[in-house]
């Protein structure tokens, strides 16, 4: 069964003709062109596939095109400029998280990048917004999270990334968030980062 | 996937209606099991009724001195587990919450889904092998084969699978009521009894008929519920499904104990309240003995294979555990900190 939907990705509308077993990632790779998100497990597993729907991460693999009709998409290439700061649309600057991505070499062949930075920057909000995670050691304590180390690394934990390039993930991540290095986990290893950060 | 029919509910009523009248109709929510199992051919509904758009999105304070919740079916598990509410009064709701899943698939699944999610057992996903709960009478592959998952408690020779959900732990812990609506109206359900053992009947995970739509989840506050917590042990520290969990509710009158509350997950085809062992430890002095023994003694009916064994002990331990940091919170109360 066809069904006609309008999604939102990166700032422009489009509307088309899914089939209603035609999931929300293939739409926006196949039919959208939107090739940002990618498919790794196509199973809710990996997180390459994330993006930021009505602002809040999310997969789009386990998600009906049909069910997302109306809905606002923000892919990582969506995020350039526009998505991360208002102001700043249309402009080719990057947005903070991805810059840290690229300061910090979060990556080795990249297929699970763009899913990374839109989980990163929806970390970023949920830690703005108080949300606690599964190693908050004090649930009522409200208000700002500090995103230690350990605390990145239990949040990013849905976003696989088969190079293993973690080190350099948790040292954008931190950076992103406006975190010294090495709180939280192993402070003695991050040592020299801390002396070098200005460098870089 | 077979051809789907994909309706956007309007209200609840209508909703219940057209699952009600369509053996082959399915509720959607977050989606995050159902699509999954539409793409494994696991599922296979012609229509799908999407409520995840109903105004069920609420978590409602209810009157009254200790202080309730309403939550709606709607509410994804991230809003549920950081609501202030849930986080000082049934802090295990919010453990056993944030210890499932990954922070992209919480703010996605539902209250209603998570709570229907279907068992992870690897031959139910694989529509390739046997299995009576996919399809009834064609046999169990568990039992012979992969069993590191297999519970140990309440089994039958024609399943040996376990119930996946690390909030279902949490809220039978909190002794939760599930809000139902069907084609006669609104029925209220003790947590405790919405899951059932497979029996000869592996098929039906809970006692819900088709067609019954979950609106709400309700909880009553009180000193217990507030010195609880969750503890899930698994194969890597963080997106992984549980070997077994422990969600706990302790109060103690001086050294001893006034109420408790025990759940376990990964042992059973449902949330398994540990009865026995919260009997034998009211009223009791508050020791790490005396709740090893009343684990001990509520294990007693465990079957166990090769693969599994390691469950027993490991369940022992983690309401040893569990106990202890409870306990510890109320003996000595400057050190916060429950997890
Ligand atoms: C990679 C991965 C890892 C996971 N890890 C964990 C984990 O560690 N712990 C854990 O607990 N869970 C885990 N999950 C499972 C996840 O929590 C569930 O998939 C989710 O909670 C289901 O909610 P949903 O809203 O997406 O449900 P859906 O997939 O939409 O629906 C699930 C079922 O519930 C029915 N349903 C939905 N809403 C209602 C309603 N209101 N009334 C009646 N029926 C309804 C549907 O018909 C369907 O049968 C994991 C999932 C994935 C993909
Ligand atoms: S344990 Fe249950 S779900 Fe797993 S194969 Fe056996 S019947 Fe199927
Ligand atoms: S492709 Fe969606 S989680 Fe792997
Ligand atoms: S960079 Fe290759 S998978 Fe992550």
């Amino acid at each position: 069964m066809d069904t006609s939907i309008t999604l939102t990705v990166d700032g422009s509308e489009h509307t088309l003709d899914v089939d209603t077993r035609t999931t929300l990632l293939d739409a926006l790779r196949e039919r959208i062109g939107a090739t940002a998100p990618k498919k790794g497990c196509d199973h809710g597993q990996c997180g390459s596939c994330t993006v930021l729907l009505e602002g809040r991460r999310h997969l789009t693999c386990l998600a009906l095109a049909v069910a997302h009709d109306g809905d606002e998409i923000v892919t990582a290439a969506g995020l350039t400029g526009s998505a991360a700061d208002p102001a700043s649309r249309g402009e080719d600057a990057l947005h903070p998280v991805q810059q840290a991505f690229l300061d910090h070499d979060g990556y080795q062949c990249g297929y699970c990048t763009p899913g990374q930075i839109c989980s990163a920057v929806g970390v970023l909000d949920e830690a703005k917004q108080g949300h606690p995670s599964h190693v908050t050691d004090d649930l009522e304590v409200g208000g700002d999270v500090e995103l230690t180390d350990e605390e990145i690394r239990e949040r990013m934990s849905g976003n696989l990334c088969r190079c293993g390039a973690y080190v350099g993930i948790l040292d954008a991540v931190r950076q992103a968030a406006g975190q010294t290095p090495g709180r939280g986990v192993d402070p003695a290893r991050h040592t020299h980062d801390h002396e070098t950060e200005g460098a870089r | 996937m077979k051809e789907l029919t994909y309706v956007r509910a309007d209200d609840a009523a209508s909703a219940v209606a057209t699952v009600s009248a369509d053996p082959h109709a399915r509720f959607l929510g977050g989606g995050t099991n159902l699509v999954d199992h539409l793409k494994l051919g696991v599922a296979t509904p012609s229509t799908l009724v999407d409520v995840s758009r109903l105004p069920l999105d609420t978590v409602e304070v209810l009157e009254g001195d200790r202080g309730g919740l309403r939550i709606g079916a709607n509410v994804r598990n991230s809003d549920l587990a950081a609501h202030p509410v849930v986080r000082s009064t049934f802090p295990a709701l919010s453990r056993s919450l944030l210890a499932g899943a990954s922070g992209q698939i919480r703010n996605q699944a539902t209250t209603g889904g998570n709570l229907l999610q279907r068992t992870r057992c690897v031959y139910f996903q694989d529509v390739t092998t046997p299995c009576n709960k996919r399809e009834p009478g064609s046999g169990c592959s568990a039992l012979e084969g992969y069993g590191r998952y297999n519970a140990i408690l309440g089994t039958s020779a024609d399943c040996v699978a376990t119930h996946p959900s690390d909030m279902a732990v949490g809220l039978a812990a909190l002794d939760a009521d599930v809000v139902v609506l069907g084609p006669d109206g609104e029925r209220r359900v003790p947590l405790a009894d919405l899951h059932r053992l497979p029996g000869h009947h592996p098929e039906d995970d809970t006692t819900l008929a088709h067609g019954e739509l979950i609106t709400a989840v309700e909880l009553r506050g009180s000193e217990l519920t507030r010195h609880s917590t969750y503890y899930k042990a698994r194969d890597r520290a963080s997106y992984a499904f549980a070997l077994v969990s422990v969600a706990g509710a302790l109060e103690l009158d001086g050294d001893v104990v006034r109420d408790v509350r025990i759940a376990w997950g990964g042992v059973a085809h449902k949330p398994w309240r540990a009865t026995v062992a919260e009997q034998a430890l009211r009223g009791e002095v508050y020791s790490e003995d005396a709740v090893r023994a009343a684990a001990a003694e509520e294990l007693r009916a465990a079957e166990t294979g090769d693969d599994n064994a390691f469950k027993v002990a490991m369940v022992r331990n983690a309401t040893a555990l569990v106990m202890h940091q409870l306990a510890s919170k109320q003996q000595h109360p400057q050190q916060g900190g429950t997890r």
